[in-house]
């Protein structure tokens, strides 16, 4: 009998019991517009993808296309700042403006900034507490220790303010966070861009076990394609608020896509070259 | 190492006491920065910020000691708070970490790059305005009129980024400390927005530390390399060198790497040396 109280850092549960394989996630020509009138903006433009459950799903593309904003329209966090429209399900359940409780438990998002989202004046302990609390589970103390430990954070940092750490150390605080609670679905916005590369490596295979243990799914948006293609099993580049191209990682791998500016994004990946960054070309999706 | 190395530093500590116990930031590190572009690699919690902000003097709570730390014949440790401010509002410029938190929130972007052009450079509200849309387009910032309006919580996190970029090159610093400057940038406009402040530098003969964990980026871009580890420099080598680096730690940070041209289970993650530290 599956406990989902139990903890998910000290035994395995086996779930996908109560869900069927399907579709866990589904967005259907989502489109969000941030203010009124004439300071309008258009941000996401009839956006639509689907994510098997246990399966990771990449957002990939420009800065200000809309990445963000697509994780935050399925999270429920663009409340009354941007009117969205389209149709989302989570789990067979119809999204509406506001999420339930349940949705919250089992949906969890881990920010792209990892300082303007822990609170500056509570404690890294307090920090991972607060979200075990609200969703009433017991043994708060250990599952905080605990999730700290498979971030890499030994038990010495409870005690510290978010100053008080490394970049890096903000940023798997976060991912701790987004994790306590054992959500089924994590939306992870830049988990690793502020981390070095071995602590990349732990994280990385860390959401990968997760998954693995738990078939948890993950919708993730990361600059970093190969990251994406570590993760993830489909991807859709954004540009602009629109979905430019959808592919699979193997299309990604064997560099192998459609549209120019995924070739291009995928040039750049190779790093600093000033030859070929002069011959960039703009792209206007409009 | 460098012919004439505009800031010297040499022996540096930073420690900071904590309930449980005293941490070493940064742990004794030597090193010289001519008119180049000095990347600092290393693993989270390495010292890499600490030793960047130790230079300019914003490492509150912190003790910051050092053989010598002298930037242009000014002792840094023991200039007056006044030559510092100088320092820090104009020659040597830091974009940090995490760029959004440094913004002004109830001010919006427009006014706060406005705000920073009539400080160094007494263009009138005018000018400003201009050379301000100017610059949010040379960042590669698309409708650069609507983002003039807006405030920081209505940007993305690359354009954050890029905004702050914008406003270290104002004040045409010698010294630009980058602490991950690009890290939320896609990786196209990154290289757009490097290329940028690449021309930057080598027009006005500045000196960059570049800190990053993209070893390939840090590579390509960079004309040196130090890696960092437990507060210590480790290694230094040139940066097309990187990929041939000698230190067991300097390797074992490559080898984490993800790779887009093959897929693996578990990635390599680093295994500690004690004899490192
Ligand atoms: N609260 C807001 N009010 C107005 N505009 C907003 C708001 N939040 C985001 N935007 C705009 O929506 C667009 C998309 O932003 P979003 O944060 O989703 O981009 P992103 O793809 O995540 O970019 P990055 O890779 O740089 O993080 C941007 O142009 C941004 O200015
Ligand atoms: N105010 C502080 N009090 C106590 N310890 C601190 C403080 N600021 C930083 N540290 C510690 O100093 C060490 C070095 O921090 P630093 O920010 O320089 O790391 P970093 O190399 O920049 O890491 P990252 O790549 O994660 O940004 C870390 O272990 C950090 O926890
Ligand atoms: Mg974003
Ligand atoms: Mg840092």
């Amino acid at each position: 009998m599956p406990d989902r109280t139990s903890c998910r850092f000290c035994n395995a549960i086996p779930v996908g019991l109560e869900i069927s394989d399907t579709l866990v996630i589904e967005v259907q020509d989502l489109n969000v517009v941030f203010g009124r009138g004439a300071r309008s903006f258009h941000a996401v433009r009839d956006v639509s993808f689907g994510v098997d459950r246990g399966q990771s799903f990449g957002l990939v593309g420009e800065s200000g296309s809309g990445k963000t904003t697509v994780l935050r329209a399925i999270a429920g966090l663009l409340g009354n700042v941007a009117h969205v429209t389209g149709a989302m399900k989570v789990a067979d359940e119809e999204l509406k403006q506001n999420r339930s409780r349940p949705f919250r438990r089992r949906v969890q998002m881990v920010f792209q900034d990892p300082y303007g989202s822990l609170h500056p004046r509570h404690t890294v302990d307090a920090i991972l507490s607060e979200p075990a609390r609200v969703h009433q589970l017991d043994r708060i103390k250990d599952r905080v220790v605990k999730a700290l430990e498979e971030v890499g954070l030994d038990a010495s940092f409870r005690f510290r303010y978010p100053h008080q750490i490394s970049g890096g150390q903000r940023q798997r605080v976060s991912v701790a966070r987004a994790l306590i609670i054992e959500p089924d679905i994590v939306l992870l916005d830049e988990p690793t861009s502020a981390l070095d590369v071995s602590v990349q490596a732990e994280v990385l295979n860390l959401l990968m076990r997760l998954k693995r243990e738990h078939r948890l799914t993950y919708v993730l948006v990361s600059h970093n394609l190969a990251v994406v293609a570590h993760m993830c099993e489909t991807l859709s580049v954004m540009q602009n608020g629109a979905v430019v191209e959808t592919m699979t990682v193997e299309q990604l791998r064997s560099h192998n896509p459609t549209q120019p500016y995924t070739k291009q994004l995928l040039t750049a990946s190779l790093g600093y070259d000033r030859a070929a960054i002069d011959a960039f070309e703009e792209f206007d999706s409009k | 190492m460098t012919e004439h190395p505009m800031l010297i530093v040499e022996d540096l500590h930073v420690t900071y006491d904590t309930p449980t116990g005293v941490v070493r930031a940064v742990n004794g590190v030597s090193f010289e920065l001519g008119r180049e572009k000095l990347g600092i690699v290393g693993e989270s919690g390495s010292g890499k910020s600490q030793t960047g902000r130790a230079i300019l003097g914003l490492t509150a709570g912190g003790t910051v000691t050092a053989h010598r730390l002298e930037f242009e014949g000014i002792d840094l440790l023991n200039a007056s708070e006044r030559t510092m401010r100088e320092i820090r509002g104009g020659r040597i410029s830091m974009i940090l970490q995490d760029p959004k938190y440094s913004l002004n929130p109830v001010m919006t972007i427009g006014a706060q790059i406005e705000e920073a052009f009539i400080i160094h450079s007494k263009a009138t509200k005018q000018e400003a305005r201009a050379r301000t849309i100017e610059m949010l387009k040379a960042v590669r910032i698309r409708e650069p009129e609507r983002v003039y309006k807006t405030y920081p919580h209505e940007v993305s996190g690359g354009m954050g980024q890029r905004i702050m970029i914008a406003m270290m090159m104002i004040p045409e610093p010698a010294i630009i400390i980058a602490d991950e400057p690009t890290s939320a940038l896609d990786v196209t406009v990154q290289l757009q927005v490097l290329a940028i402040l690449d021309d930057m530098i080598t027009r006005r003969g500045t000196g960059l530390i570049f800190i990053s964990h993209d070893l390939n980026l840090v590579a390509s871009f960079c004309n040196r390399v130090l890696v960092m580890y437990a507060g210590k420099v480790m290694e230094q080598c040139s940066a097309a060198e990187l990929a041939n680096a000698n230190h067991p730690y300097t390797q074992g940070l490559l080898n984490c790497l993800p790779r887009l041209d093959a897929g693996q289970d578990e990635l390599p993650v680093l295994q500690r040396d004690p004899s490192w530290a």
